[in-house]
């Protein structure tokens, strides 16, 4: 409900709120921890790819910029305000593998210092507010800048990726509530509350992202990810006044070395991960410690179960469907998501501004 | 040999425009040289290429005989100790030690030794005291003091400033002559403060149109007010060559 | 000079809980909050337990409750929201006060509060004693991967920098009358915004090349030493292991 809440209530210092410990059940933060892992591992070579040896300050830097840009209060509607998310923003600017670690490494450091956010929550913060995100904006930012050339098109992309991202990441969280959520509200309540709120909230994160991926490329083209120029033949001035032209136009590489075909992969694998989770969840012999929490803390009706007996039934009560279809739409979202992002890579023309 | 010998270097910014059109100098061993030149000259430009940071389009580069190129950039960086101006960019590490050590520890450098060197650098400058302590808690003349012995700690042949006297307060600003004028490096300092230039620097090169448009004793050149005029180039208000 | 409000979470001191290696302190508390998020939500006495034992931990860091009471603030917005939830809960309705309120809300609520609550407090007592530089190599000695940690470190560092140019950039705006008060002002937020990533950009790429002047060649040098002796990791150990040790005793006392 992080973003719901902010609405409601007016978050103090302007903060966004992120998930505590305690919101989600432990088998959905210790899957979510591996999701978000497995994507941040790809994101770190594939960082390191688009980069090189300058990641660690650049991204330190352009995750330090995420932070403070977080903190901006944009209008909503009257009296209401909403902030920035920043994930396709970071993409655009960055690249989706750094943009990925951006937004891990600021999560990390506001769960970890700032008590913002549990710290058993942070795989689910980082799946929704790194990965959704930066996955799902690059992914339409690619598509739509592909078809739509030139400048208006990168600024009409950059405010479709951020518009998408946001309720794109509200649905996930609600898809992972609807799994793991702790809390007994009526799952198409939060569906309804979250996607009406977010698409809200998703055009004001598209008017500021478009809006500053265009004041980036008026002043400093170069810096917004995959638009590149050409150089010009050098002159060389003579005491005498004449001059002389040297050296040959050289164009520079956009994309990184090898692709984004790790990226599918890692995309997919992610994928993999998750249904194989989903499918340890469906287990009927889950380890001690978490049976306990399960059959005590989710069934509100009956005190005792036995050891032995998973409670997929009380899974299957919240919300009213089986788990096993939960699970099967999470994955499906997920592969359509990496479908995107697959069809959008392959069109590896640059954008030309 | 010379400390820096700069050969026909020519270079043009990643969006097209050029900076620099066949620049040639060469700098003794010993010898105090200020780079003058108006503001957008591109005089930080080209002290980038001396440690091959940048790479020029056309020219080269020699260090104390080494030519600068992809393959001893390792040596040159030792040998050229580049000073920034904002010492925000260059005190990056959580404690002020920390900073000073990074460019010995990148040499190798461990242990006592390291911890040696560090000292030594930071006594330099006066700034042993704070050695604990974070950048972002000093001063600025303070942070400019503790940016120099990052340099120092590496031993380098030829201490290259980018206006390093721009934002100090005149103590801070004295203090820095002192330590510059104790050193035993060549230096070469980027600056448009002309006093400056004139008590540190024997010698002043003017960089004006992407090429070396002056080059001679300081004193003549600060002189010259037609020179000093075509170039964009100003003595303070009230300012008086002092007579030697 | 630009120390912002984030570094007050650190309380300077001297005292057990500071001098201990930060990779202890890390995994103690994340093996803290494991075991109490996996806590039923019935056994009150358990968390109860729990809140014991981490003002035995602010003892020994000699953190005062002030200190912890004024950042757990950071909680309200969940605070509020775990009032609501018994409101619009689902299932079995009991009467409270003249309310009626979701049974099963309330014990979520209850759920949820509790453990947020007590996470949030090891967290703050986490940083409380351990410097943020710290706690990211302790991060490191934990195998967190290097490159993730110096971004952290980079980040960290120029915090204040980014939120100092950002602020300046807002003063400029408001003293020429500037407030962003509805949309139409978003191109204006969004340009400064612009401004801010160029600036933030260009002082990576100086830092980086102050890196490699000082002869970066893409790995950080290894300067300190520190590792964590057996009796260190018991001392940190002990928190998690009494939390389990807790869950353990009222798993057995409750059936």
């Amino acid at each position: 409900m992080f973003v719901l809440l902010w609405d409601v209530i007016p978050c103090p210092g302007g903060k966004v709120v992120h998930v505590p410990d305690g919101f989600f059940n432990a088998v959905t933060s210790v899957s979510a921890g591996v999701v978000a892992a497995a994507g941040v591992a790809v994101c770190l070579r594939g960082a390191r790819r688009e980069l090189d040896d300058r990641t660690a300050p650049m991204a330190g830097l352009v995750a330090a910029f995420i932070f403070a840009v977080q903190m901006l209060n944009f209008p909503v509607a009257a009296g209401t305000s909403g902030h920035l998310l920043g994930g396709a923003l970071a993409a655009i600017l960055v690249g989706p593998y750094t943009g990925v670690l951006c937004m891990a490494v600021v999560l990390l450091v506001q769960g970890v210092f700032f008590a913002d956010g549990g710290l058993t929550a942070l795989g689910i913060n980082i799946t929704i507010m790194g990965l959704v995100t930066v996955l799902v904006g690059w992914a339409v930012f690619r598509l739509v800048s592909g078809l739509a050339r030139g400048r208006g098109g990168v600024t009409l992309a950059a405010f479709l990726a951020a518009l998408i991202s946001v309720p794109a990441a509200a649905l996930v969280f609600t898809l992972l509530f609807w799994i793991g959520g702790t809390a007994p509200i009526e799952v198409s309540a939060v569906a309804a509350a979250m996607g009406g709120v977010h698409l809200l909230i998703g055009i004001g994160e598209g008017a500021i992202t478009a809006a500053t991926v265009g004041a980036v490329l008026a002043v400093r083209p170069d810096l917004v990810y995959g638009a590149r120029g050409l150089a010009k033949p050098l002159e060389l001035r003579g005491a005498g006044g004449g001059s002389t032209a040297v050296g040959a136009p050289e164009p520079v590489a956009g994309e990184p070395r090898g692709g984004y075909r790790p990226f599918l992969l890692g995309g997919l694998g992610v994928t993999l991960v998750l249904a194989g989770l989903v499918s340890f969840v469906a287990s009927p012999d889950p380890d001690g410690l978490e049976a306990v929490a399960e059959t005590h803390g989710f069934s509100g009706r009956a005190a005792h179960h036995s050891f032995g007996r998973w409670a997929l039934a009380d899974y299957g009560e919240v919300g009213g469907i089986p788990v096993g279809i939960a699970g099967v739409v999470g994955v499906g979202l997920v592969l359509l998501v990496a479908g995107a992002v697959a069809y959008a890579a392959r069109r590896r023309n640059k954008i030309r501004v | 040999m010379n400390s820096l010998e700069v050969r026909q270097l020519a270079y043009a910014y990643p969006d097209g425009t050029q900076a620099l059109f066949g620049v040639d100098l060469s700098i003794a061993r010993g010898e105090r040289v200020a780079l003058l030149g108006p503001n957008g000259a591109g005089k930080t430009t080209l002290v980038m290429h001396l440690n091959g940071i940048l790479t020029a389009g056309h020219g080269t580069v020699t260090v104390a005989g080494t030519p600068v190129g992809k393959d001893t950039l390792k040596e040159v960086r030792q040998r050229v100790g580049l000073v920034f101006q904002d010492p925000d960019d260059q005190l990056f590490m959580p404690t002020v030690r920390d900073d000073v050590a990074f460019g010995p520890a990148n040499a190798g450098l461990r242990g006592a030794e390291l911890d040696r060197v560090v000292e030594d650098a930071l006594a330099r400058v006066g700034m042993l005291e704070a050695a604990d302590r974070p950048p972002h808690h000093l001063s600025f003349g303070q942070r400019r003091r503790v940016a120099v012995a990052t340099v120092l700690a590496m031993r380098p042949e030829i201490l290259v400033l980018d206006e390093p006297s721009s934002n100090l307060d005149p103590a801070a600003r004295r203090e820095l002559a002192e330590i510059l004028r104790s050193l035993d490096v060549t230096v070469l300092m980027v600056t448009h403060d002309l006093p400056y230039a004139l008590e540190l620097c024997e010698r002043s090169l003017i960089l004006s149109g992407g090429v070396i448009a002056a080059d001679g004793p300081t004193r003549e050149l600060l002189a010259d007010a037609d020179l000093l005029a075509r170039h964009r180039l100003e003595l303070p208000y009230g300012f008086a060559i002092p007579a030697v | 000079m630009g120390a912002g409000h984030h570094h007050q979470l650190y309380l300077p001191g001297v005292s057990v809980a500071h001098r201990l290696p930060p990779q202890c302190k890390l995994l103690a508390v994340l093996a803290f909050a494991i075991v109490v998020v996996a806590t039923p939500r019935e056994w009150f006495w358990a968390f109860a337990a729990y809140a014991v034992l981490l003002g035995a931990v602010a003892a020994a860091g000699r953190v005062p409750a002030s200190h912890v009471a004024r950042r757990m603030v950071i909680e309200v917005p969940f605070v509020l929201f775990a009032v609501l939830i018994p409101v619009i809960g689902m299932g079995e309705r009991v009467s409270v006060l003249g309310l009626s309120l979701s049974l099963e809300g309330l014990w979520a609520a209850w759920n949820i509060l509790a453990k947020a609550t007590l996470g949030v407090v090891a967290s703050i007592l986490l940083a409380a004693t351990t410097e943020p530089r710290v706690i990211l190599l302790g991060a490191q000695r934990l195998r967190l991967p290097s490159l993730l940690v110096q971004i952290a470190m980079f980040m960290l560092r120029y915090m204040d920098v980014i939120l100092d140019e950002m602020r300046r950039m807002r003063v400029a705006r408001e003293s020429r009358g500037f407030e962003a008060r509805n949309a139409r002002h978003i191109p204006v937020i969004a340009r400064s915004a612009g401004a801010l990533f160029i600036r933030s950009y260009e002082r990576g790429e100086r830092v980086h090349l102050a890196m490699l002047s000082r002869g970066y060649t893409g790995q950080m040098p290894i300067m300190a030493d520190m590792s964590a002796s057996a009796a260190q990791w018991g001392t940190a150990l002990a928190l998690p292991a009494a939390a389990l040790a807790v869950l353990g005793l009222s798993a057995l006392g409750l059936t």
